[in-house]
C-alpha cells in the first residue's frame, strides 16, 4: 500500500514538471487530467475515514477534475485558437531548473512542520506544497490566459490533496461547495478566455496592460 | 429566516436570467432587495443570535452588521440602477477614452448577477463554519466578475479577468488556511471539533498553536486579497474604475466588509487562543502597509473614480488598524461610516461620469455650474471621507486613534496620522478642482438636468454618516459592542 502510494507521488511530482517544461497547451490539459487521476488515487488510499461518503466526493472530484474541467480547458483552447505558449515570460529550461528549486524548497520547508499522521507517508506534504508552488509559479511565468488558468487547477490540486489526506473530515456539503466553486470559476474563465481572444485577436495577458498608475 | 435571507436573491437571480421584459426584471430587482432589506430590519428585532442548519449558519450580532450594510447598500444600489439602466439602454455606447463604440453586456446577466451577488454575501456574513464562510466568498467572486465586466470593452474586461484570477488565487490560499485550520485541530485536541468559528473559539486553548499561526497568515493574505490590504490590492482599483458606478459602490462598500467580517472571525479565534497579540500585530502591519501605500498611490492620481477606489485601500486599512489596536467596535462603527460615504461617492461619481464622459479629473471641472445638487453631495462626500467633522468617520478614525495611543502604540499612531494627512490632501486636491475649477472651455455648455433617483439615493446614503457623526442612539452603540463581542465569541 505504501509504495502504491509513493509511486502517485512520484507520478504527482513528474507532471508538475511536465506542466513547468511543455509549450503545448494540449500536453498541460492531459498532465492536469492524469494529474487529478493521481490525486483521486492518493485520496482514494490515504484518507483517514474511508467510508461511502468518502468514496461518493473522491469519486465526485475525480469525475470533475479529470473530466469536466478539461472538457472546458479544451473549449477554450479551440475557441482561441491558442494551442502553444509561445513566449513564455520564463523560458522552459529556466521553468524546470527553478521546479527543481521548488521541490527542494518544499522539503526543506516541510521539515520542520509536524503534521499529525497515522499513515506515515513523508513525501506527502512536500508533494502538495511543490503541486500548490507549481501552479503559482504558472499562473505567473506564463502570459497566455490559459495557461494561467491551468495553474489555477494545479494550485487547487496540490490544495485538494492536503485537505484530503490531513484535514480529517470535511463535510461533504463543504466538499461540494468547494467543488462547485472551482468549477464555477473555471467555467466563468473558460467565458472570459473567449470574450479576450474575440476582444484583443490573442490571449496573452501581459498585453492587458492598459489600467496601470 | 436565515435561509429565507439567502435563498430569495438565488431564486429570483436565477429567474432573472429567464425573464424577457425589462419592466418586470427591474420590478424584480427592486422588489427582491426591498423585500431582502424588511427580511434584515425585522431580524433588528428578533433575538440573536439565530442559528439553523445545525448551527452551521447563525446570525449573530458581527453577521447582522455586515447583512445590514450590504443590504441597505443593494437597496440604494438597486433603486439607483433603474434609472441607470434606462440612461445606458441606447447601444452602441461611445467610449469617452478612445472613440470606440461598445455595447453593454445583456441586461438580464447584469440583473441576475447582481442578485446573485446579494446572496453570496448573505451567505459570507451568515455563515459561521469556515469551510461554508469560504464556498461563500469565492461565490462572491464569481457573481460579481460578471458585474465588472458589464461594458463590452477591453478595459473592463482586462480588470474583469484581472479580479477573478487575482481574487481566485488568493482565495484558494485562504483555502490552505482552512485545512490548515483543520490540522491544527486534530494535532491539538483530543477529540474531534467541527470547524465552527463558536466551537473552535470554545476550544481554541486545545488547538496546535504553529498550525493556528500558519492558518491566520494564509487567511489573512487569502482573504485580505479580496478585502483589498496592500500589496495584494493590485485588482481594487482596476475593477473599481471600470465598472459601473453602482457596481464599484457595492464592491467598495459591500464586497470589502465581508472579506472583513472572515478575518475579523478568525482573529477572534486567535484572540481566544492567546495569541491575540500576534494576530493584532499582523493586522497592524498591514493596516498601515495598506494605508501608507493608498495614500502615496492616491497623490498622483488623475481618474476620480481610481482615486475613490485607493480610498477604499486606506479605508480598509484603517479597518485592519482599528482591530490591531483592540478597537473593535469602533471599527464597526467606521465600517458603517465608510460604507455609507463610500457608496455615496461611487454613485455620484456615476452622475458625473454620465454628464462629463471622463473619468479624468482634468475633465471635469465645475461640477457646480453643471451639476449643483450633485456638486453639493460631491463636497459632502469628500467631507465625509477624509473624516471632517461633523461627519461619522471622524469620530470612528479619532476614537482608533485613540485606542493606538491607549495601547501604546505610539509610531503605529503617528503613521496613521500621516497616511490620513496625505490622503485628505489629495483628494481635497483633486476634489476641489472638480467642484470648483473654472476652466474656459468645458465640456458641458448648460447645466444639465439631474434626476431626483439619482441624487436621493447618494443623499440618503451621506445623510447616513452625518447623522452617525452627530448623534449615535445608545442602542445601537451597544450593537456596535455586541458585534464586536459577537466576533470573540461572546455571541454564544
Amino acid at each position: 500500500m505504501r509504495s502504491m502510494c509513493d509511486i502517485f507521488i512520484i507520478i504527482l511530482i513528474l507532471l508538475n514538471f511536465r506542466l513547468l517544461g511543455s509549450s503545448r497547451i494540449e500536453a498541460c490539459i492531459k498532465a492536469v487530467v492524469w494529474q487529478a487521476l493521481a490525486l483521486g488515487a492518493l485520496a482514494f488510499f490515504t484518507t483517514l475515514y474511508p467510508g461511502v461518503w468518502t468514496m461518493a466526493t473522491v469519486g465526485l472530484t475525480i469525475v470533475v477534475k479529470a473530466g469536466l474541467l478539461p472538457a472546458l480547458l479544451r473549449r477554450a483552447m479551440r475557441e482561441s485558437e491558442a494551442s502553444r505558449e509561445l513566449e513564455p515570460l520564463v523560458g522552459y529550461t529556466t521553468s524546470i531548473l527553478i521546479g527543481a528549486c521548488l521541490l527542494a524548497l518544499s522539503f526543506l520547508a516541510t521539515r520542520s512542520l509536524r503534521v499529525p499522521l497515522d499513515h506515515d507517508l513523508p513525501m506527502l506534504v512536500p508533494a502538495t506544497l511543490f503541486t500548490i508552488l507549481t501552479g503559482l509559479f504558472l499562473i505567473i511565468a506564463r502570459k497566455k490566459a490559459i495557461t494561467q488558468v491551468v495553474g489555477f487547477i494545479t494550485m487547487e490540486n496540490g490544495i485538494y490533496l492536503f485537505g484530503v489526506a490531513f484535514a480529517v473530515r470535511e463535510p461533504w456539503m463543504v466538499q461540494t461547495g468547494v467543488l462547485l466553486d472551482v468549477f464555477a470559476a473555471v467555467f466563468v474563465m473558460g467565458i472570459m478566455i473567449y470574450r479576450i481572444q474575440r476582444e484583443f485577436d490573442h490571449i496573452d495577458t501581459d498585453r492587458l496592460s492598459d489600467l496601470k498608475d | 429566516m436565515i435561509w429565507a435571507l439567502i435563498a430569495l436573491p438565488t431564486l429570483c437571480g436565477l429567474s432573472a436570467f429567464f425573464i424577457r421584459s425589462d419592466v418586470w426584471r427591474r420590478t424584480l430587482l427592486v422588489g427582491t432587495a426591498s423585500v431582502h432589506f424588511a427580511l434584515v430590519v425585522c431580524a433588528w428585532f428578533l433575538a440573536l443570535p439565530l442559528t439553523s442548519a445545525a448551527g452551521w449558519l447563525a446570525l449573530d450580532a458581527a453577521s447582522l452588521l455586515v447583512l445590514s450594510i450590504s443590504s441597505g447598500l443593494f437597496l440604494a444600489a438597486s433603486l439607483y440602477a433603474i434609472g441607470y439602466l434606462k440612461d445606458f439602454q441606447r447601444a452602441p455606447i461611445r467610449d469617452y477614452l478612445e472613440g470606440f463604440e461598445f455595447s453593454n453586456r445583456p441586461e438580464r446577466i447584469f440583473i441576475g448577477c447582481l442578485l446573485l451577488f446579494l446572496a453570496a454575501m448573505t451567505g459570507v456574513a451568515v455563515s459561521i463554519h469556515l469551510g461554508l464562510l469560504w464556498v461563500a466568498v469565492e461565490a462572491t467572486t464569481l457573481a460579481s466578475a460578471p458585474l465588472i465586466y458589464y461594458h463590452r470593452h477591453h478595459r473592463s474586461l482586462e480588470a474583469a479577468w484581472k479580479y477573478l484570477l487575482i481574487c481566485s488565487v488568493g482565495i484558494a490560499l485562504a483555502l490552505l488556511g482552512n485545512f490548515f485550520m483543520s490540522v491544527a485541530v486534530s494535532a491539538g485536541a483530543d477529540r474531534e471539533i467541527n470547524l465552527l468559528t463558536s466551537e473552535l473559539i470554545k476550544h481554541a486553548r486545545q488547538l496546535s498553536p504553529a498550525w493556528l499561526k500558519a492558518s491566520f497568515l494564509l487567511m489573512l493574505v487569502g482573504y485580505g486579497t479580496k478585502m483589498g490590504l496592500a500589496p495584494m490590492h493590485t485588482w481594487l482599483p482596476d475593477a473599481h474604475s471600470e465598472s459601473p458606478s453602482l457596481v464599484s459602490a457595492l464592491l467598495s462598500g459591500a464586497l470589502l466588509n465581508c472579506a472583513f467580517l472572515a478575518i475579523a472571525r478568525m482573529h477572534g479565534i486567535l484572540d481566544a487562543a492567546g495569541m491575540g497579540d500576534f494576530s493584532r500585530q499582523m493586522l497592524l502591519l498591514f493596516g498601515l502597509i495598506s494605508m501608507v501605500w493608498a495614500a502615496m498611490l492616491m497623490i498622483s492620481q488623475t481618474d476620480y473614480k481610481r482615486l475613490l477606489a485607493y480610498s477604499s485601500v486606506e479605508h480598509m486599512g484603517v479597518m485592519a488598524v482599528g482591530m490591531g489596536v483592540g478597537a473593535t467596535s469602533s471599527v464597526m462603527l467606521h465600517a458603517v461610516n465608510h460604507s455609507l460615504a463610500k457608496a455615496s461617492l461611487f454613485l455620484v461619481a456615476g452622475n458625473i461620469l454620465a454628464a462629463f464622459r471622463s473619468k479624468s479629473i482634468q475633465d471635469v471641472e465645475g461640477i457646480f455650474r453643471f451639476l449643483p445638487l450633485s456638486g453639493i453631495l460631491w463636497i459632502a462626500g469628500f467631507l465625509a471621507i477624509t473624516g471632517i467633522p461633523p461627519f461619522g468617520l471622524f469620530i470612528s478614525e479619532l476614537l482608533i486613534l485613540k485606542a493606538a495611543l491607549a495601547a501604546g502604540r505610539w509610531l503605529a499612531a503617528v503613521g496613521y496620522l500621516v497616511a490620513l494627512g496625505i490622503a485628505f490632501a489629495a483628494i481635497a486636491w483633486g476634489f476641489m478642482q472638480m467642484a470648483f475649477g473654472q476652466k474656459a472651455q468645458s465640456r458641458l455648455q448648460a447645466p444639465v438636468e439631474e434626476s431626483f433617483r439619482s441624487v436621493a439615493v447618494p443623499l440618503v446614503l451621506i445623510g447616513g454618516v452625518l447623522v452617525l457623526g452627530v448623534w449615535i442612539p445608545d442602542p445601537l452603540w451597544r450593537f456596535f459592542i455586541a458585534a464586536a463581542e459577537a466576533l470573540t465569541g461572546g455571541g454564544f
